[in-house]
């Protein structure tokens, strides 16, 4: 529990009136307002840091306290055991005029100081109804995870939610799922789920958009002669017919054999294929002759 | 039009307690689109969370109309360079492994 300078927070010198917290607090929640700052962990930390500032230093009963104890919070928190021997803390803080984003939770040096509180807009009961807070959770797939559309069951704050993965859903790409956020203000409706996608390819295949790409080895004799092949797509393997005088880096592609794409049940990329020619190694005295000979006969 | 997925603008006015006004300076700078339906007007459901968004700047943070266009339109590029950023990173990734 370390001590927090709330006027440092606030930029703010202790001799500071009503007026310059209330200004110092409005300039502060422009700046970092988690509405002005969407998925900004750190603006969100800052608010709630600024929040809880002007918390204490708005109320003159609070900042009181604060100034006479801030410094020795752990004697503040002796005192008021022994006041609470006397009566029970009844919070009087003065309502911040800002919603309380990202929980509310106050540090552990303000709940040693003024003890747990609700938030600020649980504690607003005057009847205005508000969205609840959206929730933002990452899941961690991997992108074989992702080929087919599956069922999975989340657990979002200790609640399981059946959630249906689509396949062909991208890495960083977001999912709102309405309704599964935290509660409503006075009876307003759910926030929203936000579901961050974080998928990871541990497959021999690069994904490029929806399409699929590969490198296969080929040997020698079959680049040049031409033949079958066996290779491996997402979904299985499939023969492929090797033209004669295939060169090296050659790419061929398969149609609808990439991934699927997002949203679009039965449609998927292309699978590109790029030939790796293999030469031979550790000829024999033979495949040296006959490769002297193959030589000679090119340069006639 | 049908009014499924339609919510009347009277009913947000109580809900959030905010002037009709409000509603109509929004509509009239076009950060939202007020529909009139049988001489009752309405905006579509899956606006609330921008609606939401807009009512929160204006009385939380004191910014006026035409900040909170500013502010939506910073944040949708925001949004669009961020889109972008993730698919560029998604394309490095192509190349670097």
């Amino acid at each position: 529990m370390a001590f927090i300078d709330y006027y440092k927070i606030l930029g703010i010198d202790k001799n500071a009136s009503v007026g310059d917290i209330k200004k110092a607090y409005r300039k502060l929640a422009r700046k970092y307002h988690p509405d002005l700052n969407p998925s900004d962990k750190e603006a969100e930390k800052k608010f709630k840091e600024i929040n809880e500032a002007n918390e204490v230093l708005s109320n003159s009963e609070n900042r009181k306290k604060y100034d006479e104890h801030g410094k020795d919070w752990k004697h503040a928190e002796e005192f008021e055991k022994a006041k609470q021997q006397q009566q029970q803390y009844q919070g009087s803080g003065q309502q911040s005029p800002f919603g309380d984003f990202g929980g509310g939770d106050y540090s552990d040096f303000f709940e040693s100081m003024f003890g747990g509180r609700s938030t600020s807009r649980e504690r607003t009961g005057g009847g205005v109804k508000f969205r609840g807070q959206d929730f933002n959770a990452e899941l961690h797939l991997d992108l074989k995870d992702v080929y087919t559309t599956h069922k999975r069951t989340l657990t979002v704050n200790g609640k399981n939610i059946r959630l249906t993965i689509p396949a062909g859903v991208k890495n960083g790409q977001v999912i709102k799922i309405k309704g599964h956020g935290g509660e409503g203000i006075n009876g307003g409706p759910k926030g929203d789920l936000n579901i961050t996608f974080s998928i990871v390819n541990n497959t021999n295949f690069k994904l490029d958009n929806d399409n699929l790409h590969t490198t296969i080895d080929l040997d020698l004799y079959k680049a040049i002669l031409g033949g079958e092949i066996t290779i491996p797509t997402f979904d299985g393997k499939v023969k492929l017919k090797i033209a004669p005088e295939t060169q090296n880096g050659v790419k061929v592609k398969l149609k609808g054999k990439g991934f699927p794409i997002y949203k679009k049940e039965g449609e998927f990329g292309d699978l590109y294929i790029t030939y790796l020619i293999k030469i031979p190694i550790n000829l024999t005295d033979k495949e040296k002759e006959l490769f002297v000979e193959l030589a000679k006969l090119r340069t006639l | 039009m049908s009014q499924k997925n339609l919510i009347p603008l009277h009913k947000l006015c109580d809900l959030y307690k905010v002037e009709m006004s409000f509603f109509s300076s929004l509509n009239d700078i076009g950060l939202i689109q007020i529909i009139t339906l049988e001489q009752i007007q309405w905006i579509p459901q899956e606006k609330i969370t921008d609606v939401e968004k807009m009512i929160r700047m204006h009385h939380e943070l004191n910014i006026n109309i035409e900040g909170i266009d500013i502010a939506f339109n910073l944040l949708q590029r925001i949004d669009d360079l961020e889109n972008e950023l993730n698919a560029l990173k998604n394309k490095l990734h192509f190349y670097e492994n």
